[in-house]
């Protein structure tokens, strides 16, 4: 392959912005193509604060994104199988998995996407969201090309379900993005927008990079991932949160392409092994938006994983292949929460409206205000020693002491 | 696929603005409402030609080629009725037309469309009028590993993969496929003839003229599930492939009848022949009834029994995609 990778400016997202607002230069390039908007563009472009983040080495050919992958067995004939997701790709010589990103070269397995970023922004934690976990600091947000799933909705297609040299990336070592979370007063890592459960091994190798810093990490995923890299993963992040797509094996099959089984045991692994872990449904009208997938997950979840997991729905925007349907009204997601507090879940917000008062954390207890929001931004935080500070009621999370 | 967005708003508004606004400077609005495409009916009876020659290999390894371009003729003129092979490719294309000839090397030399057919086909374009010639597949190194040689610019016959010119900005998109399509496709060619091989293959059960359009795109990775069914035949019906390519000719000199994709020479037997036709739904039921015929001689199960029927030809004829006659009755098989 001849891709030739170049020096690139990416953009540190001031925390307080919008997602609306944020764009890298992989986006500029691609609108400023476009004649009639390139001016409005570079303007727009420069108004912003433009920081260097990575110095790419001019490189030939991706040699230097390629190891050897971890979880497969080869098979006669130069065959692999995959073990990384419950998918179990069986793979030929010169083929890839589903995932696109992790492919057989003679009967031995690779990943193509080690230290292979193709967008990092500063984000507010909050826009992961992650909402019990340090608020109001930033997170050093990455993403490789490739996901082994393919969501009808997905909002990244354009990097989550491409090859990786279908993209512009950078070379970003782990010991590179330690450094740079570091610099940048980021306390956690964030492995974001696409899917990292397939940039595993490059997740794996930057966590225990960012934890000789002192810098933690956070995953953000679908969590279609096989039990064993799942235990292995949860000794070496500091949270995870989860994309429950639906509540329904028929969702997951026509509109996920997935399962939905194999992510609710690995919810139930990850809350046994004490990882921070929070949940996202995004509610998508006519196709997860019943009130017994909302009751059915709510009980699910309590169950399964306790009332102190939070969970988040959050609004559907038309996107990719669903741009049919409308966005979701929020008195669905006002249903939805009704019905998940119901059941008797603590900590149920309302994600993607800015200003809702589902935003908000409360106490279970004494129900006050114990972490102010609206939209990424995060106001008073109330809680001392893990406990809200008017009843002594302990938050569950990982809070700044 | 996570919630988080890296910007997805101010992007899908640029592109979205960008799409309008060339729209509107290159052919109005009317020009870009437009673009609605009609296809051709199925016709009736589809016709499709095999020919064979028992004495096309001077090695075991190699092809005669003059053999080659005699067994390339009569198949085109058995096609289309015609005294001549060049009216028969005049049949095909239109002087002044930059076509397209997509091969299949994603196994290497040893079963891919052999560039001793390719020379041929070129030969026969040429002589038809054509000056511009792209020969394309997924990736450089896929068409040098089958020994094309790249040639990325100049007039006359060029050869260069997918990654060369990359894929469309905007999605195509059918079925249950969303896809960008190779730029070679939609912006290079003006038509395309399809070369495939014909091949068992461990996932979809066969790969041979359907299922080779996977090159075009730029995710084939999503569509391997469900035995490639319905994705096989949703990626022929995105509109510029539906609209440019015209024939398949398929290189069955060497056909492999298990352990595809991959070449694995000891599944592969020498059966000397081309299959062409304009339907390649015709094309792939024959093909695929060849591959299981060959497979009970030697005492294999059937594709049935392993699981891996390629139920996506039947589904490429079905009333939502019309993509070829896969009924026999409706295929009239012409022997040369």
């Amino acid at each position: 392959m001849a891709t030739k990778y170049d020096l690139r400016l990416l953009e540190a997202e001031p925390p307080a912005e919008s997602a609306g607002l944020a764009w890298d230069r992989r986006s500029f390039l691609k609108a400023a193509s476009l004649p009639c908007l390139a001016a409005c563009a570079a303007a727009a472009m420069g108004g912003r604060n433009a920081v260097p983040l990575f110095a790419a080495p001019l490189a030939e050919d991706d040699s230097q994104f390629v190891k050897e992958a971890r979880f497969y067995d080869k098979q006669p004939y130069r065959k692999i199988k995959c073990k990384l997701c419950p998918r179990g790709c069986a793979i030929d010589d010169r083929e890839r998995g589903y995932c696109g990103v992790r492919e057989n070269r003679g009967g031995t397995y690779y990943t193509l996407v080690h230290s292979r970023v193709v967008t990092a922004h500063i984000d507010p934690i909050e826009k992961k969201p992650l909402f019990h976990f340090l608020p109001g600091t930033v997170a050093f947000s990455i993403a490789a090309a490739g996901c082994n799933v393919n969501c009808k909705m997905c909002q990244n297609w354009d990097i989550s379900q491409v090859r990786p040299e279908q993209v512009r990336s950078n070379y970003a070592p782990p010991e590179r993005v330690a450094v740079l979370a570091q610099q940048n007063n980021c306390p956690t890592v964030a492995y974001t927008y696409s899917e990292p459960v397939v940039f595993y091994e490059y997740v794996a190798d930057t966590a225990e990079a960012a934890h000789r810093l002192g810098v933690k990490s956070v995953v953000i995923t679908g969590g279609y991932i096989q039990q064993e890299p799942l235990e292995k993963l949860c000794r070496q992040v500091d949270a995870i949160k989860v994309d429950l797509k639906g509540y329904s094996e028929k969702f997951y099959k026509e509109v996920v392409n997935g399962e939905l089984k194999p992510v609710l045991d690995g919810l139930v692994t990850i809350r046994k092994h004490g990882v921070w872990n929070e949940i996202v449904y995004l509610v998508i009208p006519t196709l997860n938006d019943s009130e017994s997938e909302f009751e059915g997950l709510a009980k699910w979840v309590k169950s399964e994983l306790g009332p102190d997991v939070p969970v988040h729905f959050t609004r559907f925007h038309p996107e990719y292949l669903l741009k049919n349907l409308p966005p979701t009204p929020v008195e669905t997601l006002e249903r939805a929460k009704a019905i998940a507090d119901a059941e008797g879940l603590h900590y149920v917000y309302i994600g993607n409206v800015p200003g809702h008062p589902a935003e908000n954390t409360y106490c279970p207890k004494c129900r006050k205000i114990v972490v102010e929001r609206t939209g990424y931004t995060v106001g008073t935080v109330h809680i001392h020693n893990n406990k809200c500070q008017y009843c002594q009621q302990p938050i569950p999370g990982v809070w700044r002491s | 696929m996570p919630t988080d967005t890296y910007g997805q708003t101010r992007r899908t508004f640029l592109r979205r603005g960008g799409a309008v606004c060339s729209a509107l400077l290159t052919g109005g609005v009317q020009g870009w409402l437009g673009s609605q495409v009609t296809f051709a009916a199925v016709p009736p009876q589809s016709r499709l030609v095999i020919s064979r020659d028992p004495n096309l290999r001077s090695t075991p390894t190699s092809l005669d080629s003059s053999r080659l371009v005699n067994c390339l003729d009569r198949a085109m003129q058995a096609l289309h009725d015609c005294d001549s092979p060049l009216e028969a490719w005049r049949k095909v294309v239109r002087p002044g037309e930059v076509v397209g000839l997509k091969v299949n090397c994603l196994a290497g030399r040893g079963n891919c469309t052999r560039p001793e057919l390719v020379n041929a086909v070129c030969e026969r374009l040429q002589q038809a009028g054509i000056k511009d010639i792209v020969i394309w597949d997924r990736l450089n190194s896929d068409l040098e590993s089958a020994h094309f040689k790249i040639v990325e610019r100049g007039s006359g016959i060029r050869c260069f993969g997918n990654d060369v010119l990359g894929f469309d900005e905007d999605l195509a998109v059918f079925g249950n496929v969303g896809s960008l399509v190779a730029k070679t496709l939609t912006q290079v060619c003006d038509a395309v003839i399809n070369l495939p091989v014909l091949k068992d293959h461990g996932i979809a059960g066969v790969t041979i003229a359907l299922k080779s359009m996977f090159g075009a795109i730029h995710n084939p990775n999503k569509y391997h599930v469900n035995v490639c069914d319905p994705y096989v035949a949703d990626v022929n019906m995105l509109p510029p492939i539906r609209r440019k390519v015209r024939l398949h000719i398929c290189d069955a000199t060497t056909a492999q009848y298990e352990g595809g994709p991959s070449f694995m020479p000891h599944w592969t037997w020498p059966y000397n022949g081309l299959l062409v036709s304009r339907d390649p739904v015709a094309l792939d039921y024959t093909g695929w009834q060849i591959i299981e015929k060959k497979r009970a001689e030697v005492g294999m199960k059937s594709l049935l029994e392993m699981k891996r029927e390629p139920t996506y030809i039947s589904t490429a004829a079905d009333a939502q995609h019309k993509l070829g006659n896969y009924d026999p009755d409706f295929i009239k098989v012409v022997e040369v």
